[in-house]
């Protein structure tokens, strides 16, 4: 049973909230955490999810978002199923990141933080995914793709299109 | 702590060992310039302004968060220094638009000084500038996003200070930006706003122009006000305040409150009211003229014939029906000359002790169980407003401070946060500084005296509070009567305050605005102030037997002085239909709408004199507004004293003597007679002038008034506040059921009392919390 009545998680992310919220010295250290888990169960941190974490952690929902604001593999909004995130961070951009993020925006017809009109992807341009030895590397939800080349990021995209990339969300 | 040497710029120094190295640079006067750091909040380090060399460090050090220590060795100006900074500038000048001219700021800006200081003309910055438009966060804070350099000054003060938390940073590097509590996502109206106190604190605090103030902003300019240091009127703390002034057509407008001097007990604290709620003195509806009713409505007339109808009427009346015909109420607004005046002419000019005053706590029965044991350790039990900024322990019982008396509510805080002082909440609410209580008992609705039995027993929130050897007891206005007086029966080793609501509410008690009780709580006959009035020596109606005697037919004529007790104490209008009244007010309030004649009144921000505040601290109220047309109460009791027919020196003592007003009743108009003053008080002289002169009857209150005779009439002068514990001995012991008399203003942090709805921005600020931070939160469920 969670210890929030009407929690707007599901019964296993709540309990997993409830212990979450035990193991740290201070309540508040769980937060990174608990946002992280929030925003893969429902896409986005909602206000709702702010609001419930918020009660959760005995913190203001200000304090929530003063975090939340901060780390920008966070989101407030919805973004599409899939999220391609390029990096343009030395090492990919030396081996042709700028180049992949170019590409997609132009195959995708959308640009940073924006989602095709169908909602099956979104761009984002980020920092180091930690993938440098196979740069340029880009991120789609949680797979990785390195070596990329515009090519090579096509067959990426339709592979999603036709169904077969892993679906985390 | 042990002091330590260090050298400063070559200067030899010594200070107490974990001194901050900014801190002690100052007390040397050695300026180092600093935005983040703000004395009394913690540590930032976030603006690097100041950066000194420190030697045999490879670094330039922060000196805002470096102590000192034996045998450092630092410079604070050095061309290497001078280039920090001016990079510094360059880089908190990144999104910073040239808007000076137009910037509420503009005159005292710490970025526009240091600018200025070390020529930062040109930034290197070239990430895209975070430009956006001004937002109005609330009627009073407005946020000016470019301007921000991100010092968290007003996060710190909103957080530590206040304890409200309605500030934080949001976005991180150079998109970090200041946010509010209530963001544009759950906003009804799509504008990010707050919801907080409104205290304007986070807006005082800020070193530039990036928080405004709703009343203030792109009116006027610093150096074109005038800056008069009064004590606020609002509740009973008596906060000092600056306010800025200037000239209009019919007199002069209060444009700015603040008190970013520090000068007085509160530091740099303001509530919400104030440092906004002036705005009643500048209110369209004031009355300018005195009126006199006739065929039942009450119409203009001039000085001279509405002053010489009433004294002429209430001669009549106390002629014909005797002095126990007429009764007088007084006010808890106006200043202790006044109430003692008005008394006086009670007393001597009518000849009655039916005189009262709305009381908002029950300073009689304080003054009463505190005789005989006026001292602890050598020092009086009535405690005073700075004890509670000091104490290591604090017992708050009933009352909630942070609503009711925010002044002694920040103390509290900055006790606990600075010092870690001990505080003990008993309170039949939860209320809000239970978050700095040390322990919490809840008591009864009406279950005080429950709770003062209980501090016989033994557990352990009683142990906790009578272990403590230096106990300051706070008590709220919940308290009155028998249970009072035994709350402090019980705790014979601590001190005590009590709380009462308006800015004179203790004074008007101390001056004797009471029917059986003289000036200092004296009893009516025996003491050295009864032998000097020829005053009965019955006691007189109380506020509330006025009106009863009103009703039956018994009360021939009424003298209210700036008070509305008809609305207060929810009195019939038609208990007055046969008496005869005369108020003094600024508004046609209710009591006054049932007047027969009206007189137009100023208010406590447009004369001079002293006002005491809950604690018995006494302040000087100096004259900063000032309205065409109406006139003190001072002077009217004054006048209406000789249109009575009565000899004007026996009640004002003017004339010859050795003190007088040379231009502090002025306040902001004086000019050459205050430096003629500074001539005469060197020289010991203060010629009285004038009947009107209310530092004449200061002269008689700190002869006859017990506790008021210690008074330092210089100190006072000078904008100090004083401590006055009424140690009169013979004090009269107040039996009887006065329990109803005393009735607590329920004023909460925007509301005070009738000024409430004469006050556009108490309204305003109601209606937003009502609704623009209200809708918010109920959605959050
Ligand atoms: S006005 Fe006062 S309570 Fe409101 S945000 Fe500013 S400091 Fe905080
Ligand atoms: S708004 Fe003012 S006080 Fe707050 S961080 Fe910005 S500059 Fe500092
Ligand atoms: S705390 Fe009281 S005295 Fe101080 S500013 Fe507020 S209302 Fe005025
Ligand atoms: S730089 Fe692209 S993955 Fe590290
Ligand atoms: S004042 Fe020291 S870093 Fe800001």
């Amino acid at each position: 049973m969670s210890s929030i009545a009407n929690s707007i998680f599901t019964p296993e992310t709540a309990a997993r909230f409830d212990k979450l919220a035990s193991i740290y010295p201070v309540k508040r250290s769980a937060l990174v955490p608990m946002l992280l888990y929030a925003q893969d169960e429902i896409g986005y941190v909602s206000n709702a999810a702010v609001a419930e974490i918020a009660e959760r952690l005995d913190l203001l929902e200000l304090d929530v978002r003063n975090v939340l604001s901060y780390y920008s593999m966070l989101r407030t909004a919805p973004v599409g199923k899939y999220n391609v995130q390029v990096c343009t961070n030395i090492s990919c951009m030396l081996r042709g990141g700028f180049e992949l993020l170019d590409h997609c925006k132009k195959t995708l017809h959308i640009g940073h933080k924006e989602t095709t009109a169908d909602g099956l992807f979104s761009l984002e341009e980020v920092e180091c995914i930690g993938a440098c030895c196979w740069a340029p590397a880009v991120q789609v939800n949680y797979d990785f793709h390195e070596d990329l080349t515009p090519a090579k990021m096509d067959a990426v995209l339709e592979d999603y299109r036709a169904g077969r990339g892993k679906d985390v969300k | 702590m042990a002091d330590v040497s260090f050298t400063v710029d070559g200067k030899k120094l010594t200070a107490p060992a974990g001194t901050l190295l900014i801190d002690a640079c100052k007390s040397a006067g050695i300026e180092i310039p600093a935005f983040c750091y703000y004395p009394g909040l913690s540590l930032q380090a976030a603006c690097r302004m100041c950066v000194v060399r420190i030697e045999k460090q490879p670094k330039l050090a922060t000196a805002c968060t470096t102590t000192v220590a034996e045998g450092m060795n630092v410079t604070t100006e050095s061309p290497e220094i001078a280039q920090a900074r001016k990079a510094t500038l360059q880089l908190l000048l990144g999104n910073h638009p040239l808007d000076c001219p137009v910037c509420d700021a503009g005159g005292e800006c710490e970025l526009q000084d240091m600018t200025f200081k070390y020529g930062a003309a040109d930034s290197f910055y070239t990430e895209p500038k975070n430009h956006r438009e001004e937002q109005q966060w609330s009627p009073v804070v407005y946020f000016d996003r470019p301007r921000c350099i991100l010092c968290y000054r007003c996060v710190r003060m909103c957080g530590e200070g206040m304890d409200i938390f309605a500030l934080g940073v949001q976005n991180r590097g150079s998109s970090s930006v200041i946010a509010p509590n209530i963001p544009v996502s759950e906003s009804p109206n799509g504008m990010a706003a707050l919801d907080c106190e409104q205290c304007g604190m986070c807006i005082d605090a800020c070193p530039v122009g990036a928080l405004t103030s709703g009343t203030y902003r792109y009116k006027t300019r610093p150096w074109e006000m005038n800056h008069v240091a009064t004590v606020c009127t609002h509740c009973g703390d008596g906060c000092k305040t600056t306010l800025g002034v200037r000239s209009v057509s019919d007199g002069s407008e209060i444009v700015r409150g603040d008190n970013r001097d520090k000068s007085g007990m509160n530091g740099d604290f303001l509530c919400n009211k104030g440092r906004y709620a002036f705005d009643f003195a500048n209110n369209i509806e004031r009355l300018t003229s005195p009126l006199v009713r006739k065929d039942g409505k009450l119409v203009p007339v001039s000085w001279e014939e509405a002053l010489g109808f009433a004294g002429k009427r209430l001669r009549e009346i106390r002629d014909e029906k005797g002095a126990n015909a007429v009764g007088v109420i007084g006010s808890n607004r106006t200043t202790n000359e006044e109430s003692y005046l008005l008394q006086k002419f009670a007393r001597t000019v009518i000849g009655t002790n039916n005189i009262d005053h709305h009381r908002t706590a029950d300073y009689v029965t304080l003054a009463t169980a505190l005789q005989g044991t006026t001292t602890v350790a050598g020092k009086p039990r009535f405690a005073s407003q700075r004890c509670v900024e000091k104490s290591p322990a604090i017992l708050l019982v009933g009352g909630d401070p942070t609503n009711e008396a925010p002044l002694t509510a920040w103390n509290i805080r900055t006790n606990v946060r600075l010092n870690k002082a001990r505080v003990y909440v008993a309170n039949h609410r939860d209320i809000k500084l239970k978050r700095q209580a040390k322990a919490f008992t809840p008591v009864a609705e009406f279950g005080y005296a429950a709770f003062i039995d209980s501090l016989g027993e033994e557990n352990e929130f009683t142990k906790a509070v009578k272990s403590e050897e230096k106990l300051l007891v706070v008590v709220g206005n919940e308290l009155r009567g028998g249970e009072l007086a035994k709350l402090i029966a019980a705790l014979p080793h601590a001190k005590f305050a009590l709380l009462a609501d308006y800015a004179n509410s203790r004074g008007a008690a101390d001056m004797g605005v009471l029917p059986d009780a003289l000036p200092g709580y004296q009893p009516l006959t025996g003491s050295a102030i009864a032998s000097e009035y020829t005053s009965p020596s019955e006691p007189g109606l109380d506020l509330l037997g006025m009106f009863d005697a009103a009703a039956n037919g018994k009360l021939a004529a009424l003298y209210v002085v700036g008070s509305n007790p008809v609305k207060r104490y929810g009195i019939d209008a038609t208990a007055l239909k046969d008496t005869f009244v005369i108020v003094q007010d600024m508004f046609l309030t209710e009591t006054a709408m049932l007047a027969d004649v009206v007189l137009p009144a100023a208010n406590l921000y447009e004369k001079s004199g002293s006002v005491t505040n809950s604690y018995g601290d006494v302040q000087l109220v100096s004259k900063a507004a000032d309205k065409a047309g109406v006139r003190s109460d001072f002077e009217m009791i004054v006048r209406l004293a000789d249109k009575f027919g009565h000899e004007i020196k026996t009640l004002v003592p003017f004339g010859k003597g050795l003190r007088a007003d040379m231009g502090q009743t002025r306040g902001a108009q004086s000019g050459e007679a205050d430096r003629h003053s500074v001539w005469l008080t060197a020289n010991n002289m203060e010629p009285k002038l004038s009947p009107f002169d209310p530092f004449a009857i200061l002269d008689e209150i700190q002869r006859l008034v017990p506790g008021y005779d210690k008074l330092l009439r210089l100190q006072l002068l000078s904008g100090n506040d004083q401590h006055i514990a009424p140690a009169g001995s013979g004090l009269v012991q107040i039996s009887g059921s006065r329990k109803d008399l005393v009735l607590p203003a329920a004023d909460s942090l925007f509301t005070s009392g009738s000024l409430t709805r004469y006050s556009p921005m108490l309204q305003d600020v109601q209606r937003h919390q009502a609704d623009e931070a209200a809708t918010p939160l109920a959605s959050a469920d």
